[in-house]
């Protein structure tokens, strides 16, 4: 088998891709670009105990299978734009580089706040996604530092936990949402969540945006709608993500919120899959038949493995002449969190469930587990909050999850649910 | 094939369980225990279950027959 498969974006969606091209019969050449000067590492950290300090940032690195030993990592090299009818990649520099297939495993880049103030090196405005963004907050979060964080979804909430725990003089975190992680896991667990911080001393200005940064070329304070400044010395800027996929333009994708693809991850061009460009992780936004056929990008560090292992499969049967295995896409995602002394620890889409949302076990206010339900009672995910035994107690509830008719199935009897 | 947990590492998620259930199990206390030298047959699921963990804290090694 010759041919050369390249995978633009070197972190864990391209790594994981590239061990599962070797495992589904890819003997060809496989090369990956990443923009970073890192080999792959492990993000879940950058906001937690590598941030804390506990862990050093070089445990960081994710360990490649023996079995892709001989893939070629082209690093510090950004992929600009690409010609999928021809396949050819374009490179930073104007290098072009021809492939025969092509995985989309760019990820996401952070959204950044749109209003003037002090910003770059040294102005004490942070985002946290890569290991130099991490490093570079560490070094702020210092006695004394009145820490701002805008967002309060789970990278902002998983920072201020860490940035209480490193003795900084105060943490506030900034939404206009009324809670902190509303969206995904609904009031009850939200309500919770904000008295666990609470309780930990760190602070929320909740229902109010952002309006403006003030401060020459340093950060000092945070003005937001009401009209209050909050005094700030360290602002971090976690307001969600953005898709890097802006080099894929022109090609006739769909690149409305990441890529979009079909049930087997192949992207769609002008309405028809591209067989030999396939997306996995953040930057895909791929429908999952274990719900429904809406297409969704799901930021949770389970989806590249999910995604590398099908779209693998898609690629190699498109490249091979193999078969293809006929069974859409249907992971099941999970997701977790850890915030000060405690975890959440999610199975499912409870975002699709946040019409019922029921007590299933424990108490909020100690180890509980929520379910989360459909306006007809189907259950589509749980979530612990508590000690390391909630994520134990969640996991009892997998099994009943797997077991779920997809939603677009007929509604099940109410003895089944 | 032998199996190396850094149990510094190890926080108990249970990720590995689901996917190599017959070398990974959490005990009742929570806690990890697993076969640190299961059958060959097992491979792939070992590897699947060093891809899932969060930590990143299982190794894989060749035993030298
Ligand atoms: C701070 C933090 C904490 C997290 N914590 C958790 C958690 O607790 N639990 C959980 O489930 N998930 C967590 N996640 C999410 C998880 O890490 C992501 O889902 C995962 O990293 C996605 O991997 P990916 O390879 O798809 O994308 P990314 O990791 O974003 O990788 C994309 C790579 O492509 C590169 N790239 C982008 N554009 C180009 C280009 N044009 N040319 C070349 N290279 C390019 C980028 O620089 C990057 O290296 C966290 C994420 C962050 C940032
Ligand atoms: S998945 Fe990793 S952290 Fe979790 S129990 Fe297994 S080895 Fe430990």
């Amino acid at each position: 088998m010759t041919g050369r498969i390249a995978v633009a974006g070197a972190s864990m969606g391209g790594l994981r891709a590239a061990e599962q091209l070797r495992a589904a019969g890819w003997a060809g050449e496989i090369t990956v670009f990443g923009d970073e000067p890192h080999m792959p590492y492990n993000r879940p950290p950058l906001s937690k105990e590598a941030l804390a300090g506990e862990t050093p940032f070089a445990s960081l690195a994710l360990t490649p299978r023996a079995s892709a030993a001989d893939v070629v990592w082209r690093l510090n090299t950004t992929v600009t734009g690409a010609r999928l009818t021809e396949r050819v990649l374009e490179l930073d520099g104007g290098e072009r580089s021809g492939y025969d297939g092509l995985v989309v495993a760019t990820g996401t880049r952070p959204r950044r706040l749109r209003c003037a103030g002090p910003s770059g090196p040294g102005s004490g405005r942070h985002t946290v996604r890569t290991l130099d963004d991490a490093h570079g907050l560490r070094e702020e979060l210092i006695p004394g530092a009145r820490v701002v964080v805008i967002g309060a979804g789970f990278i902002g909430c998983e920072v201020a936990a860490t940035a209480a725990g490193l003795g900084v003089a105060e943490v506030t975190v900034v939404d206009p949402e009324p809670l902190p992680m509303l969206r995904p896991l609904g009031a009850p667990l939200a309500r919770e969540l904000l008295r666990r911080h609470e309780l930990r001393g760190v602070r929320f200005a909740l229902g109010r945006g952002v309006t403006g940064l003030e401060g020459a070329r340093r950060i000092s304070g945070v003005l937001l709608a009401d009209g209050s400044v909050l005094p700030a010395d360290v602002v971090v800027e976690a307001i969600g993500s953005v898709p890097g996929t802006g080099w894929l333009e022109g090609n006739g994708l769909d690149l409305s919120d990441g890529v979009l693809t079909d049930a087997h991850l192949r992207v769609v061009a002008h309405g028809e899959a591209v067989p030999e460009v396939v997306a996995v992780g953040d930057a895909a936004r791929f429908p999952n038949a274990r719900y429904d056929a809406v297409a969704r990008r799901v930021e949770h560090w389970s989806i590249p493995g999910d995604t590398a292992r099908c779209a693998a499969r898609s690629l190699v049967a498109a490249l091979t002449g193999a078969e293809r295995d006929p069974a859409p896409f249907a992971p099941l995602p999970t997701f977790w969190s850890d915030q000060h002394d405690f975890r959440l620890q999610s199975f499912g889409a409870p975002g699709l469930g946040t019409a019922d949302i029921r007590i299933l076990d424990g108490d909020l206010t100690g180890d509980v587990v929520a379910g989360y339900h459909t306006a007809d009672g189907r259950l589509t995910g749980v979530v612990a909050l508590g000690g390391r035994g909630a994520a134990a107690l969640a996991a009892r509830h997998r099994a009943r999850l797997l077991q779920q008719p997809a939603l677009t199935d007929p509604a099940p009897t109410p003895a089944t649910v | 094939m032998k199996v190396v947990v850094d149990m510094n590492k190890c926080q108990d998620h249970g990720q590995c369980v689901f996917a190599a259930p017959d070398v990974f199990q959490l005990d009742d206390a929570g806690h990890l225990v697993f076969v640190s030298e299961p059958d060959e047959a097992l491979r792939t699921d070992v590897e699947d279950a060093a891809d899932v963990c969060p930590l990143q804290a299982i190794r894989v090694e060749d035993t030298t027959p």
